[in-house]
């Protein structure tokens, strides 16, 4: 089901508008012959259940003050957060065609720049030192929104994230929930023969945040423990999501390369067929 | 000069709510006061500077004021990227305050040198680099620090230094100050507590009967300079005085302002070299690094025979 708007079709679930945030981040990538689409397409599910079903924003008004915060610290996957934000009406849909492309808005890293998002990033391990502040000044006075960060697993090879996990679990702040798109991809080769987390969700709870596990893919799941959140009164909460990389399109998932190609036009139309692009 | 910015921010925080106050787990003997008098709004953030960083701008993105403190190299070069991405990219109010500028922690070795910070901290986009001379100036700075809106560092002395002003100056952003109202055809330029130095230097060169301006830079970056180039109006030699490295600190900022002014005038820089392998009290490898009052008097001595 869609609602019409001024010509634009937006999706009024999460299943479809995760489907249409991958439909445009590949056109987006295409277009602009940049990379990380299989980042982008890892994430859509979560970013799709997020902003239909959890997150408390308003396209209206972007710096309502009582809204919640979302950081995405993956920043390179930059194509996926802006498709959600036009798809919710943070900005107009026309702009994501100008996505990496000269003098834009949109560049090819997270840009704060943009309507909705909160937090330039693109160096990773940056996202959640920042979620915790942003917790820690509503903590201390009593407000109550939450603030949810989406890392990636490779991510978590930085030390900047382990002391932020520290301090939020010290600080007690409940009201930040991270989100590990945990693809088992990196940059250059599997997680696990890069630079081991495993066991990944125990470290997290060595780190005394209360870790629940799911399918990253699993809207039901997904929208069900993201609005369980704080899982544990008194302590951080880390959803462990495991994803496919590259996943919706058949030769794009767990494809290392996929972190950098873009489509040529023949699998930018194979992509978007299985995908179940209308037009 | 650490009492004074701690004394000012106390008295900051009491009419400004948004003030806060992290530290990188030091400040034994300095912030207890503020700690005690406001509980909520102090963090000990623990030997974690990245962090610390990441979390000072979230604060401030939630509209705190926010400062970070620690010493020498480790508010700073230890969360670089932290302060540019996150701090100056956001323009975010984050205030960072280093303790042991240049050679304060002398004996402490090589970790323990700031040399390098003034340099690497004005190339970020957006910030504010002060280094007070005496706590006259670190009180006013402190409150500039607060009014001014985006990113600010201030690196301090720690104790002690010698007072500069005997009241408090008047600072503006980005102003010079003319400690000595001469029109001697040297001036001497340096910031922070070395300015002492440059300052007992221009005496020694009054009682062999040679007059000498004494500029106290208090910003390194912005520079007023226009009011910088009206003190040294009649001057035809500058001699700057550093407590740096030579590469892009307050010689290399002047050497800017010089160049683009085009004037006719001498510029010699005294600096500290890129290694100093052996340790020593401030104030004895000021001596064996030709940056105490002695030396400093003599190179412009020198210079001035010469020229
Ligand atoms: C600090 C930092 N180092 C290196 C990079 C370059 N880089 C971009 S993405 C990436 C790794 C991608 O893997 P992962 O973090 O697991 O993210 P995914 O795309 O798989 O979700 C790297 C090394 C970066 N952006 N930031």
């Amino acid at each position: 089901m869609t609602i019409k708007l001024s010509e634009i079709e937006y999706p009024s679930n999460s299943l479809d508008l995760a489907q249409q945030i991958r439909i445009h981040a590949i056109k987006m990538v295409a277009q602009s012959n940049s990379s990380h689409i299989g980042s982008s397409l890892s994430m859509a599910d979560i970013l799709a259940v997020l902003y239909m079903d959890v997150l408390r924003v308003d396209p209206k008004q972007p710096d309502w003050p009582e809204r919640d915060r979302f950081i995405l610290s993956k920043g390179h996957a930059a194509a996926g957060l802006y498709a959600v934000l036009a798809l919710r009406g943070f900005f107009p849909m026309a702009l994501l065609k100008r996505f990496c492309q000269e003098g834009s808005l949109l560049l090819g890293h997270v840009s704060h720049h943009v309507p909705g998002v909160e937090l330039s990033t693109g160096s990773l391990g940056h996202g959640l030192p920042v979620g915790c502040g942003m917790v820690l000044a509503d903590k201390r006075e009593e407000k109550s929104h939450r603030v949810f960060v989406v890392l990636s697993d490779g991510e978590c090879d930085e030390g900047s994230n382990w002391e932020a996990a520290l301090f939020a679990a010290h600080h007690k702040l409940d009201n930040l929930v991270a989100i590990v798109d945990a693809n088992e991809l990196q940059g250059f080769g599997r997680v696990d023969e890069v630079l081991k987390l495993a066991p990944l969700a125990e470290k997290w709870r060595a780190f005394r945040w209360a870790v629940r596990e799911v399918d990253g893919h699993d809207h039901q799941a997904l929208k069900t423990l993201l609005n369980q959140a704080p899982f544990e009164p008194d302590h951080p909460s880390l959803v462990l999501a495991h994803t496919i990389k590259g996943k919706g399109v058949s030769f794009m998932e767990d494809q290392l390369a996929w972190h950098y190609k873009s489509p040529n036009p023949e699998q930018l139309s194979q992509a978007l067929k299985q995908l179940g692009e209308k037009r | 000069m650490r009492n004074a910015f701690c004394n000012v921010l106390i008295e900051m925080a009491r009419q400004d709510e948004r003030v806060w106050l992290l530290t990188g787990d030091l400040g034994f003997s300095v912030l207890e006061p503020f700690a005690k008098e406001f509980p909520s709004r102090f963090v000990n953030a623990g030997v974690a500077e990245q962090n610390m960083t990441g979390v000072a701008t979230g604060l401030s993105l939630s509209g705190k004021i926010v400062f970070t403190y620690s010493i020498a190299n480790f508010p700073t070069i230890r969360c670089l990227e932290q302060i540019r991405n996150d701090v100056c990219y956001h323009k975010a109010n984050v205030k960072i305050v280093a303790v042991g500028g240049g050679l304060c922690y002398g004996t402490a070795g090589f970790s323990h040198h700031a040399t390098e910070d003034l340099a690497i901290m004005r190339a970020l986009p957006g910030m504010v680099v002060a280094a007070p001379s005496d706590a006259l100036e670190a009180a006013q700075i402190t409150r500039l620090a607060i009014t001014t809106p985006g990113p600010f560092y201030m690196v301090l002395g720690k104790n002690n230094e010698p007072t500069v002003h005997a009241n408090p100056p008047m600072l503006n952003l980005g102003e010079p100050l003319c400690l000595n109202k001469n029109l001697g055809e040297i001036a001497l330029v340096s910031t922070g507590t070395l300015v002492s130095e440059v300052l007992r230097a221009a005496e020694m060169l009054k009682s062999s009967g040679i007059e000498a301006r004494v500029l106290s830079m208090p910003f390194i970056k912005p520079i007023d300079c226009e009011k910088f180039l009206q003190f040294l109006d009649g001057c035809r030699l500058v001699l700057v005085v550093e407590e740096h490295t030579a590469f892009g600190g307050l010689g290399s900022a002047i050497a800017e302002i010089l160049a683009e002014a085009s004037l006719d005038i001498k510029f010699v820089r005294i600096h500290l070299p890129e290694f100093i392998n052996f340790i020593g009290s401030q104030k004895e490898l000021r001596k064996m690094l030709g940056l105490d009052a002695h030396s400093i008097a003599n190179r412009a001595m020198t210079l001035l025979t010469k020229n």
